[in-house]
């Protein structure tokens, strides 16, 4: 058998964006030694490309705000399906840890009189979201980062986990390997936390790196773990759609909560006759009112106007356009128009510096001087682990979840800035309930070596094979049945020709190859991440094929209304021997004074 | 379509040679994109670093036509129609494979750098004109380009002695916060080893976060060192007052 590497530590966490940090930085102050295994150098997870800002209800430009108005803000726009308790400790605890964040050295923007500012996003009542710029990620990250560094965590670099071990049912450990040489690692931990992300890179059309390849999601379902919710993938509204190679990149929301106005091809600012019936009191009424309140806000004061229709939760506006665009009122390469070229120049340069370049280098328009051309782009998966919202563990004893591989904080869909708060929310809570497991083990759990084979075998088939096809290619095939099969609007038939392809296609995963060089090879490592790309899509398809209606972020065309009686499900699935098995899982029962909370006739929205 | 002739370093710290590559080219497309093409057509273990594609993560500098340049932000329609495309890995770093350096080292330096430390009586009322410069430096998305064209560094391989334009990035973001409480000032001079910077402004140049590496971060630090240590007078006044 090949040779490895061993080490050994309390804790092994998968993944080191805002929660993987979080989680490691958690359990190492909790006395645990740590191991942190990231994909790519540290610093560069997907965290860094967040950036409208972090959602907390520090009511530091809206007084009125609270923790009850986020939740309550949550679960509406998760259209109740979110895992109460996770909305609600979610609520509670972001400003707090928006806070750590400034005291362990982040640089947030600031108010009039020095505090944290706070801008306006889509679905939240109140200014909440905590920001720099339009750079908030990359702060948070470095901020975790710089932190992490000075507790004594082993950071593993550039490292893929191929495999979870487990000793009966619980986890001892986790394989992988290195990709400078792809020399294989063993980590013996008592407890592991997944903080992989999602998996974007199941579609074309994505705002996520090369790494969203549905890793954790992947291992916790070998593992033994249920996924829930993974018919629910939020395609982010305002994606580049050209020149074609920047297509999908993210135009972050802060341009519309910094006043950006949508027009399709006649000029029409087309949100207006978008917004549901239930929340049209809410926005304004009338162009006027709309640029009543964009003038207030940017001048930093009280407005007695409602917001502009722009602001419409993600589904909804992401589902306008790609009607706006199929009806033949979209813009020339298929999106529509974003402008803030109405406002001055220098502030926009000023609050959206990172849009200006984006757009500036890489699309040669100057979003100061003309409109931007934007369409849907996968952007997020609200499905994931299920885990206990307390302490993160999903059903396998000693694996621990947190952050966009975990399901249940954000329902049928994510508000946006609600994800930089759920890494650091449930990171801290994923990393502290994973020390406490691990001080609570008293036998180190036993690593098979019949496991460790097996998982040497499948590393390695890939470099044995001589004719087999370009994994690149495999994803290309992969590309193309999602965004046809499972893309934004769903019906029946084109669900079952999807999974139909996808098994046809898990044949060919069998055969690829990328040469023989364990080396640095990315052919090779896109060959082992197909495994889990597979597993992911398969999950979103059945699941998106069982829930016979439309809400939030999944939209059937022939189930196009919401049904009540499913409010009350969980979608998870799981694997039985070789087969992908699904059920319907009764949602935790909110309790009635959150009840209250959620119902409560919602104060005319003034922010 | 038009066709790009590329010319991509292959190989790993004992040598390599540039290969020849032909790419068609869209509208719109930059170099990682053809270096994607050639992954994800003709050699599947091409060897390239990427996060995010859009100048946000700094991971795929390389040089181009002898340019240190982010590979995502960098545009093919640049060149000319008969211009040779040359891509080379970062000089700075030993070679990994291909595109891919040992950057290493630079993690290694930063674990050094004392953290943000703020005073224990902290209000965190802070104003928007008192933290710009700061945030300035904290724009840095660690391509390690300035590291890399850094003569200190690059020519001379002081790494044993000097930190590089990136760590004195972030030192003069912790040094000028004006929350924190920590005197780094002798750390600049003697880990840091700011007295070999000569001001060439190499690192301002190839900044992708267009920080002024050399006037705002570098040139502060330098005076901070030369009145704590070479003035006496100020020595003196500060000794006498307590300032920082």
């Amino acid at each position: 058998m090949a040779n490895y590497e061993t080490h050994e530590h309390d804790v092994i966490v998968i993944g080191a964006g805002g929660a993987g940090l979080r989680a490691a930085i958690e359990a190492s102050a909790q006395g645990a030694s740590v191991g942190l295994v990231c994909k790519s150098l540290l610093g560069k997870a997907h965290t860094v490309m967040a950036e409208g800002g972090i959602a907390g209800a520090l009511a530091n430009v809206d007084a009125e705000d609270g923790w009850e108005v986020h939740f309550r803000d949550t679960m509406m726009g998760g259209q109740m399906l979110n895992n109460w308790r996770m909305a609600q400790l979610h609520a509670q605890e972001a400003p707090e840890r928006v806070r750590e964040l400034e005291r362990w050295g982040a640089v947030f923007d600031r108010t009039k009189d020095g505090k944290i500012l706070q801008r306006a996003f889509g679905g939240h009542t109140y200014k909440r979201l905590s920001h720099v710029g339009d750079r908030t990620g990359l702060e948070m990250i470095r901020t975790l980062q710089d932190r992490g560094v000075h507790q004594g965590i082993n950071v593993y670099m550039e490292c893929t986990i191929t495999r979870l071990l487990k000793d009966g049912n619980r986890v001892s450990g986790a394989f992988g390997y290195y990709r400078e040489d792809g020399r294989f690692v063993l980590f013996k931990a008592k407890a592991i936390v997944l903080a992989t992300g999602g998996f974007g890179r199941c579609y074309l059309v994505t705002s996520n790196s090369w790494e969203y390849t549905g890793d954790g999601h992947g291992l916790a379902y070998l593992a033994g773990a249920d996924l829930i919710d993974m018919e629910f993938v939020q395609f982010h509204p305002t994606g580049m759609v050209w020149p074609p190679g920047v297509r999908g990149i993210l135009v972050t929301e802060g341009v519309r909560g910094e006043g950006g106005l949508l027009r399709n091809n006649k000029g029409e600012r087309f949100m207006f006759k978008y917004l549901p019936e239930s929340k049209r009191k809410d926005y304004a009424e009338t162009e006027e009112e709309a640029q009543r309140w964009i003038e207030d806000t940017v001048a930093g004061r009280k407005t007695t106007a409602r917001r502009p229709p722009e602001l419409s939760t993600r589904d909804n506006v992401a589902r306008s356009i790609y009607t706006e665009v199929k009806e033949g009122r979209g813009s020339p390469h298929g999106g529509v128009f974003l402008d803030i070229s109405y406002q001055d120049s220098e502030r926009v340069k000023r609050k959206l510096p990172s849009m200006y370049h984006q757009f500036k280098e890489l699309a040669d328009v100057d979003i100061t001087a003309q409109p931007m051309e934007v369409g849907p782009t996968m952007h997020y998966a609200m499905g994931g682990v299920r885990v206990d919202a307390d302490t993160g563990q999903s059903r396998v004893p000693g694996l621990f979840a947190a952050g966009e591989v975990s399901g249940g904080m954000h329902g049928a869909n994510r508000l946006g800035g609600n994800s930089l708060s759920d890494l650091v929310v449930f990171g801290r809570r994923a990393g502290l309930g994973a020390a406490q497991y691990a001080k609570s083990v008293t036998d180190l759990p036993k690593i098979s070596e019949d496991d460790i084979k097996s998982a040497i075998e499948e590393l390695e088939a890939p470099l044995k094979r001589t004719d087999g096809v370009n994994p690149f290619e495999i994803q290309r095939k992969l590309y193309d049945i999602m965004g046809t099969y499972v893309g934004i609007f769903r019906e029946e038939k084109d669900l079952e020709t999807g999974i139909t392809k996808l098994q046809e296609l898990k044949q060919e995963v069998k055969r690829v190859s990328a040469g023989s060089s364990k080396a640095y090879n990315p052919g090779w490592h896109m060959c082992i991440d197909l495994r889990n790309m597979m597993i992911c899509s398969e999950a979103i398809a059945r699941s998106a094929l069982s829930r016979k209606e439309s809400r939030g972020a999944h939209s059937r065309l022939d189930y196009p209304n919401m049904d009540d009686a499913l409010s009350k499900f969980n979608t998870s699935v799981f694997k039985a021997g070789e087969e992908m098995n699904l059920e319907q899982r009764p949602l935790p029962e909110m309790p009635e004074e959150l009840m209250q909370i959620v119902l409560k006739k919602k104060e005319t929205a003034n922010a | 379509m038009r066709e790009a002739t590329l010319k991509v370093f292959r190989g790993n710290k004992d040598g390599g040679e540039f290969k020849t590559y032909k790419v068609p080219v869209e509208e719109g497309m930059v170099v990682l994109d053809a270096i994607h093409y050639i992954q994800g057509h003709q050699e599947p273990d091409l060897a390239v670093r990427w996060n995010c594609k859009a100048a946000k993560c700094g991971s795929c500098s390389a040089e181009v036509n002898g340019r240190p340049s982010l590979m995502c932000k960098t545009r093919m329609d640049r060149f000319g129609d008969d211009e040779e495309i040359r891509v080379e890995p970062i000089k700075t770093f030993p070679v990994i494979k291909d595109l891919v350096t040992d950057v290493s080292w630079n993690f290694e330096v930063n674990k050094r750098i004392v953290p943000f430390t703020p005073k224990p009586d902290t209000k965190w009322i802070v104003y928007q004109e008192d933290i710009e410069r700061v945030q300035e430096f904290r724009k840095c998305i660690e391509c390690f380009l300035c590291q890399n064209v850094c003569h200190v560094l690059r020519d001379h391989d002081r790494k044993d002695a000097f930190m590089g334009p990136r760590f004195l990035v972030r030192l003069a973001g912790l040094e000028m916060h004006p929350l924190d409480s920590v005197d780094r000032t002798a750390f600049v001079k003697d880990q840091a080893g700011i007295g070999l910077c000569n001001i060439t402004k190499c690192c301002t140049e190839v900044c992708p976060e267009d920080i002024h590496i050399t006037d705002n971060a570098i040139i502060p630090l330098k005076e901070r060192v030369v009145d704590e240590f070479y003035d006496p007078i100020m020595w003196l006044f500060k000794k006498l007052s307590g300032r920082k």
